[in-house]
């Protein structure tokens, strides 16, 4: 699903992002990706979605070499990837159900195949009665909860988290854990970036450590 | 989620997936509404930059209308070149109404009037104010003059003349003017006014395109965030383009609209003295107001300005927000 090929990316000014990184991630896997901070885990994520180019090795997700992909085709590959962030990027003057339903407009659905889809996935994520509220009247979780909800909506095979729960207090992370292990039920292949390792003891599912941009290990 | 598995073993992309084109339309309507909408939110704001595109436009657009209404007005006189032909002064009455006879005759003319002698000194009485001299003096001085309006087929200035120099040659005649030089000069002098206006409108039209730029320059600053998240869930480059077109467009418009409204006013403002002056050459001459079509094509190159100016900020500015 998601392979890298001795990726590396530098950026302007001789820093590494990452250095020769190779590892493979399979359909329906739900990988943790754990390090300090700047160790590279926000690069990792950030190539798979195309928001910077490698600028070494080959990476390849669905099958496609992204190395290769033409600028005019990086919209259509996103569609494929959701991703959400720690900081949520929610629209702060559009509904919750304007704010999910974004990738279906983009994507091109008609009216009632959006509802249809922002219903069910705000209903997955537990706020469906608050559709017509703006986000800033929701709390720190249920906005990430929105996040959520906009990074599934349009059924991406593969959903990128990085720090989804990094304001959050235990509880409400367990919760969002809990979808995360719902969504990867029905196939979805997650990638998740975090520093909480108790909560990655506990869910004891893959797990990858970077260190300075290098892959340390890989359990 | 069964497109999940289906989807796994593809490489390709779902990109050029074919959207359905009532969807399509839907979409494109509700763009070109929202756009709208955000305009009438800053009522002021959208007003201002209309204005000054309406301002922009009403200038060589009212221009170019009064500069139709003078070439109209010099249209009306070139079917009057007439060849003006005087008699010597021992010409008698009979011998003139003869000339004239033979004249109506004539190729390339195709009316003749006579204006005998004291026919000539009563109209220079009444028209001059010099009556007290021609009292004075003992015998009329005025030649009788044979009036001749040339065909159509002669009424240009080149053959118009032409005919003059032939007619000039007749028995009795002294003299035969064309006076056709001033309006020669007349449509000289209108279109090196049609050069300027053009001029004026093709600078205005690029100061219409900077202000739209910079306004919709301004817009992108202000719905950053919306840009970089559109794009971070997969919105063409297109798509994110849409709604900054349908304003430019919009502005256009409506400053399209505004100038409309300007030059038609100004147009109301100028009839009655342009009327009165009409009057004082006995003319039936009157201002003609901008036509339908007219109207659409002013519409039409604001709309169209409007779109240049908004892709033009659109294609600058657009690129240059990425997600991070």
């Amino acid at each position: 699903m998601i392979s890298f090929d001795n990726v590396s990316k530098r950026y302007p000014g001789g820093h590494e992002g990452i250095s020769n990184i190779t590892l493979q991630i399979d359909p329906g896997e739900m990988v943790f990706l754990t390090g300090h901070s700047g160790a590279g885990k926000s690069t990792m994520l950030r190539l798979i979605a195309l928001l910077e180019r490698s600028t070494r090795g080959q990476l390849r997700v669905c099958g496609r070499n992204l190395t290769r992909l033409r600028r005019g085709q990086i919209p259509y590959h996103r569609r494929e990837v959701g991703m959400i962030f720690q900081d949520h990027r929610l629209l702060h003057d559009r509904t919750v159900f304007d704010n999910v339903a974004m990738p279906l407009i983009v994507a091109g659905l008609g009216h009632n195949e959006v509802s249809r889809r922002v219903r069910a996935a705000l209903d997955k994520v537990g706020l469906l009665k608050r559709e017509r509220a703006y986000p800033v009247t929701l709390s720190g979780g249920e906005q990430q909860r929105v996040g959520i909800a906009r990074a599934v909506v349009s059924k991406p095979p593969i959903v990128l988290a990085d720090e989804p729960t990094g304001n959050l207090d235990a509880d409400l992370s367990h919760e969002i854990m809990a979808l995360f292990e719902s969504f990867n039920q029905v196939g979805v292949t997650l990638l998740i970036a975090t520093h909480d390792l108790e909560l990655v003891r506990r869910l004891g599912r893959r797990t990858l450590v970077l260190h300075s941009g290098k892959l340390v290990q890989d359990y | 989620m069964p497109e999940v598995n289906s989807r796994k073993s593809s490489a390709r992309l779902s990109s050029r997936r074919q959207i359905n084109p009532r969807i399509w339309l839907i979409r494109h309507l509700q763009v070109a509404l929202s756009s709208l909408g955000r305009l009438a939110r800053a009522p002021f704001a959208s007003l201002m930059t209309m204005s000054v595109i309406g301002i922009a436009l009403a200038l060589p657009s009212g221009l170019l209308l009064v500069l139709g209404n003078v070439q109209a007005l010099g249209k009306s006189w070139d079917g009057a070149a007439t060849i003006s032909l005087y008699m010597k002064p021992l010409v008698t009455d009979e011998e003139t109404a003869e000339l004239a006879q033979k004249l109506r005759l004539y190729d390339g003319v195709s009316e003749v009037s006579v204006i005998v002698r004291r026919q000539a000194l009563e109209e220079f009485r009444q028209l001059s104010g010099f009556s007290e001299v021609l009292n004075a003096l003992d015998e009329n001085p005025l030649p009788a003059v044979v009036v001749v309006k040339p065909d159509e087929s002669h009424s240009n200035p080149q053959q118009a003349q032409t005919l003059a120099d032939k007619l000039g040659s007749a028995d009795g005649v002294e003299l035969a003017q064309l006076d056709l030089q001033w309006v020669t000069r007349f449509h000289a002098i209108t279109k090196i006014a049609d050069r300027i206006v053009w001029v004026v409108a093709s600078l205005l039209g690029l100061a219409v395109i900077l202000v739209i730029v910079n306004t919709i320059r301004l817009e992108i600053q202000s719905r950053h965030a919306e840009i970089e998240i559109s794009k971070l869930i997969g919105a063409t480059d297109s798509f994110i383009r849409r709604p900054f077109l349908y304003s430019g467009a919009w502005y256009g418009l409506f400053g399209g609209l505004i100038s409309w409204l300007l030059v038609t006013l100004s147009l109301w403002l100028l009839d009655a003295p342009v009327a009165h002056l009409a009057g004082l050459y006995q003319s039936e001459f009157e201002l003609s107001g901008m036509d339908i079509s007219t109207f659409f094509i002013l519409l039409s190159c604001g709309t169209l300005l409007g779109l240049a100016g908004s892709w033009v900020a659109v294609g600058r500015h657009l690129n240059s927000i990425e997600p991070d």
